[in-house]
């Protein structure tokens, strides 16, 4: 008996019936089954329908390669249901891996050039979120054509499809930069045509502001001067042209972002528009009418952040251009309500363009308080754009940045995870030559307490700055000595072979860092960093140790028995690794040459380690050794080859 | 750039999936996985913005959510985008849902989609009728505020405009399966009056049934 397919409503209530990962795949199983089935011999009139649930058992993680082509015939329905499922499904089952991408390009083509409108919005929507390099060459014509037409609710979707287009093909930037110009000029002409004229005698300082300069106002009093008519309500909302909404203008400055961030061309040639632009955004921000597209207050957020991006582009390297922006960016910065979220975004953002232009020393300093101001902001978003702002910051005004160094400092504490690890990387970019050693404190308290997975970076982090800035080299050692004690298992791999270099190269600190090495391995065994650099300097600089001549530290009478107990307790401590071992027994066997008294308890103790090497740790112990005892040696050394014959033949290899 | 939007309930299973960067099937489950685990370990008054995990795309990703009660609204984004200008974006589709639905959380309970096809509808079936369409709606409705990762349109009037004029569109298209019970249920029980059997064409005399009721 054929099970009759299911509605979606109940097909996903038997999914979320199901109690099992195994009954939900074989309910899906069984109802794809029955979709396959109906794709071939189905009702052409409800394929949209099982595609619909399709989409949804696809979101769950579902194979649903089957309903492409149904995908593709959807879209070639007359129906704009059809056309609406099928798009969708394209863009969610088809992509640029796929031959049949390929094929829905002629229907796009045709429903741009010939559709209704919602036909070519859904069109210009699914080439924007799958259109491969060669769709996007094939349609670049017909998406042009629909920039310039009258509906503002296709030509919005096809400005964003060209920056799609642009970012796939830049060759494309040629094709589309003509229009873009058009559309902003458009705009600007637009909002001549579109408005009442002012009589401007009585004209409100605020409109003054908003029409722009001396020189454009005559302009357009002169275009007017037969309608002139004395306005009684305040100013028209600033974009009254019939053609230009603020969704085309957001478009707008996108797509113009787009053209110069690839085309020096196109960047100079807007750079002729920054007037213009600062003129929309002066409008936005000094317009206290409610528009439809205002955030908490603030006239259309969005797009003062996106043409404040773009005035960073333009401005930037660019002296001419950055003096215009100045006063406007003063205003912006100043008149900008910080009370709610959206005015803080735009604050952001002018902060930002004002550093990477050439602006003016004065509006920089202001910029940098800003942001230190927000650092003390109760809202921990706010917090948190102001330590990413200030980490894009730290290279170029370093010194700007680090008048905030310690409520960064203070941001270490944050319990929030993300906070603390901007926190830690804006730190460490602050650390000179001057405050390396505050720093290094807080940066090391901090390592005490920091969450798992921050340990590593900072461990790192402190490793790299004190080897960079330390003032001397007692100073980077008890460093180094410090992040092995407290993160030992979070350094990189290096960190043994730099500590050992830095020691060796040091004369005069190899008894005051033999010293405190065994003293931290005498207190834990267990860091394994720790111990192998402590193995090596114990078998290095031994003699040294039992001398007990310490300038700064308290004399401490360290005996060879206690020095052989401890390697013991590494050879046979389950926490250490083979390559610790190995370090304890080379230890051990230099110290059997320097040391002057009897050998034997040293010889036990080596071939009680070496049973516990495996078979490469042994030749590489035997290796070592035939270097060491080549030199010239007390009479014990040839014991201990016997030993190490002994030892590798206990341990199981030919030697 | 928006790289992708990830909507799911507090228990993780996906109520809306959207990429806008081409992902192989697998990954963009495991992204959403991911996802979900990352934001479930954060706890409600920390910031809203999370380093992105290691699939979607390294260090210059970032994921931005926000919380409402049991969904997870988040959008993956790079360093182009103002992470404060998201967070009122999300709040934007979120209101924006929340006018075309009833209750925003209730997309969490059924995420129906069906053109139900009976005569006869009853009070049970027509809610289930509306929630039935919420699924692709969701969709649709993002298709109007974002698209091919940026942001298209942020008036919320504007977007339910359209919405609701597209919705249109295709009810008017439904045929006699979309008309309301009434309407249909009065086809079938009309009375049309009885149509004379001889016609006599000679003098053009053929008596045609009132059809004013359909007028």
């Amino acid at each position: 008996m054929v099970v009759p397919s299911l509605k979606l409503q109940d097909l996903i209530e038997e999914i979320r019936g199901a109690r099992t990962q195994a009954q939900e795949r074989e309910v899906i199983q069984k109802e794809c089954a029955h979709i396959r089935a109906s794709f071939r011999d189905g009702d052409p009139m409800l394929r949209h329908r099982q595609l619909t649930k399709l989409f949804y058992v696809h979101m769950l993680g579902y194979p649903a390669h089957f309903g492409q082509m149904e995908c593709l015939k959807l879209i070639a329905s007359s129906r704009f249901t059809d056309k609406r499922v099928g798009y969708l499904g394209a863009m969610l089952l088809l992509d640029e891996r796929h031959e049949a991408h390929l094929l829905i390009t002629n229907s796009i083509k045709n429903d741009l050039s010939q559709g209704i409108q919602p036909v070519q919005g859904l069109a210009l929507c699914t080439l924007s979120t799958m259109g491969s390099a060669e769709m996007c060459r094939d349609l670049a014509t017909e998406v042009e054509k629909l920039l310039l037409q009258p509906s503002p609710y296709v030509r919005k979707k096809a400005i964003l499809t060209a920056v799609h287009m642009i970012r796939k093909v830049p060759e494309l930037s040629n094709v589309f930069l003509p229009p873009c110009a058009k559309l902003l000029h458009e705009r600007h002409h637009g909002k001549a045509v579109g408005l009442p004229i002012l009589c401007f005698s009585s004209v409100d300082k605020r409109i003054e502001n908003w029409m722009g300069t001396p020189a454009y106002r005559r302009r357009v009093a002169h275009t007017h001067r037969h309608t002139r008519s004395r306005l009684s309500c305040p100013w028209p909302p600033p974009f009254t042209s019939p053609t230009l909404t603020p969704g085309i203008l957001l478009g707008t400055i996108t797509l113009i972002t787009e053209l110069c961030e690839r085309s020096p061309e196109a960047l100079r040639h807007f750079r002729k528009v920054v007037p213009q632009l600062a003129q929309i955004l002066r409008t936005l921000v000094t317009t206290g009418c409610s528009t439809e597209h205002s955030i908490s207050g603030v006239s259309d957020p969005f797009l003062q952040v996106q043409i404040l991006r773009l005035l960073r582009i333009l401005g930037r390297n660019h002296e001419e251009s950055s003096e215009t922006m100045n006063d406007l960016l003063a205003q912006v910065a100043t008149n900008t309500d910080t009370s709610r979220n959206a005015g803080n975004a735009v604050l952001f953002e002018t902060v930002l363009t004002i550093m990477d232009i050439r602006s003016a020393a004065g509006l920089r300093v202001l910029a940098v308080n800003i942001l230190g101001r927000f650092l003390h902001n109760s809202d921990r978003n706010i917090r948190y754009v102001a330590l990413t702002s200030l980490l894009r910051l730290v290279q170029s005004d370093h010194s700007a940045v680090q008048r905030h160094r310690p409520t960064v400092v203070e941001c270490l504490q944050e319990t929030d995870a993300s906070l603390s690890r901007r926190a830690l990387e804006l730190s460490l970019a602050l650390v000179n030559g001057s405050n390396v050693r505050a720093m290094m404190q807080e940066l090391q308290a901090f390592l005490e307490s920091c969450p798992p997975d921050l340990r590593a970076d900072c461990a790192s982090g402190i490793l790299l700055a004190a080897e960079r800035f330390a003032p001397t080299k007692r100073w980077h050692i008890d460093t180094i000595l410090h992040v092995l004690t407290t993160a030992g298992t979070h350094v990189r791999d290096d960190a043994v072979a730099n500590l050992t270099q830095l020691i060796g190269g040091a004369q005069e600190l190899h008894a005051y860092s033999v010293r405190r090495l065994y003293n931290a391995l005498a207190e834990d065994i267990s860091q394994q960093p720790l111990v192998q650099v402590a193995a090596w300097c114990i078998g290095e600089y031994g003699d040294l140790l039992l001398e007990g001549n310490f300038e700064e530290i308290e004399p401490l009478q360290v005996d060879e028995e206690e020095v052989l107990a401890l390697l013991e307790k590494v050879l046979q401590s389950h926490m250490s690794l083979p390559a610790t071992r190995g370090y304890a027994l080379t230890a051990l066997m230099k110290l059997s040459t320097r040391l002057r008294g009897d050998n034997n308890p040293i010889h036990q103790v080596v071939s009680m380690g070496l049973s516990f090497l495996p078979h490469p740790a042994v030749a590489h112990c035997h290796c070592h050794l035939h270097t060491t005892l080549a030199q010239p040696h007390p009479p014990g050394g040839v014991h201990l080859r016997e030993l190490l014959g002994h030892g590798a033949a206990a341990a199981g290899c030919g030697v | 750039m928006i790289q992708a939007i990830l909507v799911f309930n507090n228990h993780g299973k996906p109520r809306l999936v959207r990429f806008y960067q081409r992902f192989p099937e697998e990954i963009q489950q495991q992204i959403v996985r991911e996802t979900f685990h990352l934001v479930l370990k954060r706890d409600d008054n920390i910031c809203n913005f999370l380093e992105g995990g290691s699939l979607i795309g390294g260090s210059d990703y970032k994921l931005i959510y926000r919380h409402y009660a049991t969904l997870y609204f988040v959008f993956c984004v790079d360093s182009s985008e103002s992470e404060l200008g998201i967070l009122d974006l999300i709040q934007v589709f979120v209101e924006t849902l929340d006018k075309c639905f009833e209750n925003v959380c209730e997309l969490d309970l059924i995420f129906h989609m069906d053109k139900c096809n009976c005569w006869v509808i009853d009070e049970a079936s027509r809610r289930k009728k509306r929630e039935a369409q919420r699924h692709q709606q969701v969709h649709y409705i993002l298709q109007e505020v974002v698209m091919g990762g940026m942001v298209l349109e942020t008036n919320m009037n504007e977007i339910v405009a359209q919405i609701e004029a597209q919705n249109r569109l295709e009810k008017s298209e439904g045929g006699l399966s979309a008309a309301p019970a009434r309407a249909v249920s009065a086809v079938k029980n009309i009375n049309l009056p009885e149509i004379p059997r001889n016609i006599n064409i000679g003098d053009l005399n053929i008596k045609v049934p009132n059809l004013s009721q359909f007028v």
